[in-house]
């Protein structure tokens, strides 16, 4: 009695342990592909090879241009830290603005300073929102400059204002929010730890910490694959395309809300950008 | 026997990992739902038709949403009922088709995007998320893997009924389940999500070689 319950405890180990065995195997593999991918990415992120810092470059000059109906710059405009101050800025956006009494994330803020500010007639700007082929994007490009101003810096959610929190609260919602033709939502995909789509590694963007540190510490970033410097405005952008939703308005207020849940679960984490991902 | 134990311990490891991880995520902040609807209709008030319903959520979506998958006991029945009462079979009783139409079903993860044309192929994209064939190396983990799927279920025709019930909608099965309702929402043809069970019970299929 007593040695048949040892041979079936034995069984049972044996079956635990070669399971666990294929897994750390199937595991080893995916760690193997990874530090590739690593090796990769260090190898491509040299500043002075990634065309992103071009995107930096016509942002720098964009900012300074005389343009509207006021022919003034950008100079003046106030992203949070008070007017022209960019050191930091990006850091601690999407914020609450007095001025305009709400909560808004870059590209919201560039357009307001640009129609009020500039009185710039803000359709051209809007219709080139992503950069093609064939043009460049000034939001794209500026977008670039300011965030590379926070380079070596920590992201710091804003949360003390209620329409922050609000922003935050809804964000997170969002997040979770199932809908479309798929049933998907951001968490469908971005919701664990360690899962990924094909080969894809996918960050968990439902807890804080390192998963979200890294990715967002990331963005804006040059994608290889686009020719493109690309921000997170146009990733999500994407996300909905492949989640088989409609295009999500440009610059409004839900991909605000997703950004700032997004910079909450990626506060303390190092911002190095534009960077340069596949 | 053995198979079985293997397959079921598996699984239940498998509800520890993703209970656990999902306890590290903090508790849903309190939001009114019309406030969301507001953040909503700034995304996609201007989308144009047909597209500017696809946001609106059904009473499914709804509760999965609130819930974070994890409906109430009554909720999960009542989601099941509904979801069952939706599934079409085949008219003439036969869910499987052929294996190889489904491995293009499997592969395919273009069609229904909103920069995709009218006649962008469809596919219902499996291996997205799920491992099938042993040869195929490039397969997602959101999902368990079907290899063997229908050769540890004996290709039993009463399986591949259920599989094919679970391609058409996956809460008719599971209540809440990640899984896209390829058959409710009309994303797959009959005849596509035909193929998908031909390429899970087919035992031609490299799925269960």
């Amino acid at each position: 009695m007593r040695n048949v319950r040892f041979r079936g405890l034995f069984a049972a180990a044996f079956g635990v342990l070669a399971l666990s065995s294929g897994l750390a195997m199937a595991q080893a593999q995916q760690d193997d592909a990874e530090k590739e991918i690593e090796r990769y990415r260090a190898m491509i992120s040299d500043p002075m090879s990634n065309p992103g810092f071009l995107a930096v470059d016509r942002g720098e000059v964009l900012w300074a241009a005389k343009r509207g109906k006021k022919d003034v710059t950008l100079e003046t405009c106030d992203l949070g830290e008070g007017p022209g101050k960019l050191d930091g800025a990006y850091a601690k956006l999407p914020r609450y603005f007095q001025d305009a009494d709400r909560v808004m994330d870059i590209e919201q803020r560039l357009l307001w300073c640009m129609e009020k500010i500039q009185d710039l007639d803000t359709a051209d700007v809007r219709r080139r929102r992503f950069g093609g082929p064939d043009y460049t994007s000034d939001m794209q490009d500026l977008v670039a400059f300011i965030a590379n101003k926070s380079s070596g810096m920590k992201y710091q959610p804003q949360e003390s204002h209620p329409k922050e929190k609000e922003m935050l609260a809804a964000g997170e919602a969002l997040f979770f929010r199932r809908a479309g033709v798929m049933d998907f939502s951001c968490a469908t995909c971005h919701g664990d730890d360690g899962k990924r789509i094909r080969l894809q590694a996918l960050p968990n963007f439902s807890k804080a910490g390192k998963d979200a540190q890294d990715t967002m510490g990331g963005w804006p970033t040059y994608r290889v694959s686009q020719s493109q410097l690309r921000t997170m405005q146009h990733r999500l952008w994407d996300c909905y395309r492949q989640m088989r939703m409609p295009a999500p308005e440009y610059a409004s207020d839900g991909i605000t809300a997703l950004t700032a849940y997004m910079v909450k679960m990626a506060a303390g984490g190092e911002i190095t950008v534009p960077s340069i991902k596949r | 026997m053995k198979a079985l134990f293997i397959a079921s311990s598996l699984a239940a490891s498998l509800v520890v990992l993703s209970g656990a991880a999902h306890a590290q995520q903090a508790a849903p902040t309190k939001i009114d739902p019309a406030v969301v609807d507001k953040y909503v209709e700034s995304m996609w008030a201007k989308a144009p038709d047909p597209w500017k319903t696809v946001p609106v959520q059904d009473e499914t979506q709804r509760i999965c949403t609130e819930t974070r998958n994890n409906p109430s006991q009554a909720d999960f029945t009542k989601i099941m009922e509904r979801e069952k009462a939706s599934v079409v079979f085949p008219a003439d009783g036969k869910v499987i088709g052929d294996w190889k139409a489904g491995e293009r079903v499997a592969n395919t993860g273009t069609g229904g995007q909103f920069t995709d044309g009218p006649n962008t192929p469809r596919g219902g994209n499996c291996y997205a998320c799920h491992q099938m064939a042993p040869t195929e190396l490039s397969y997602g983990t959101l999902g368990p893997s079907l290899q063997n799927y229908g050769k540890d279920r004996k290709f039993d025709p009463a399986e591949a009924r259920n599989a094919y019930a679970k391609i058409y909608d996956a809460q008719a099965v599971f209540p809440c389940s990640q899984m896209p309702r390829f058959g409710l929402h009309k994303f797959l043809s009959e005849q596509q999500m035909k193929d998908a069970v031909a390429y899970l019970f087919d035992p031609e299929s490299p799925v269960n070689k």
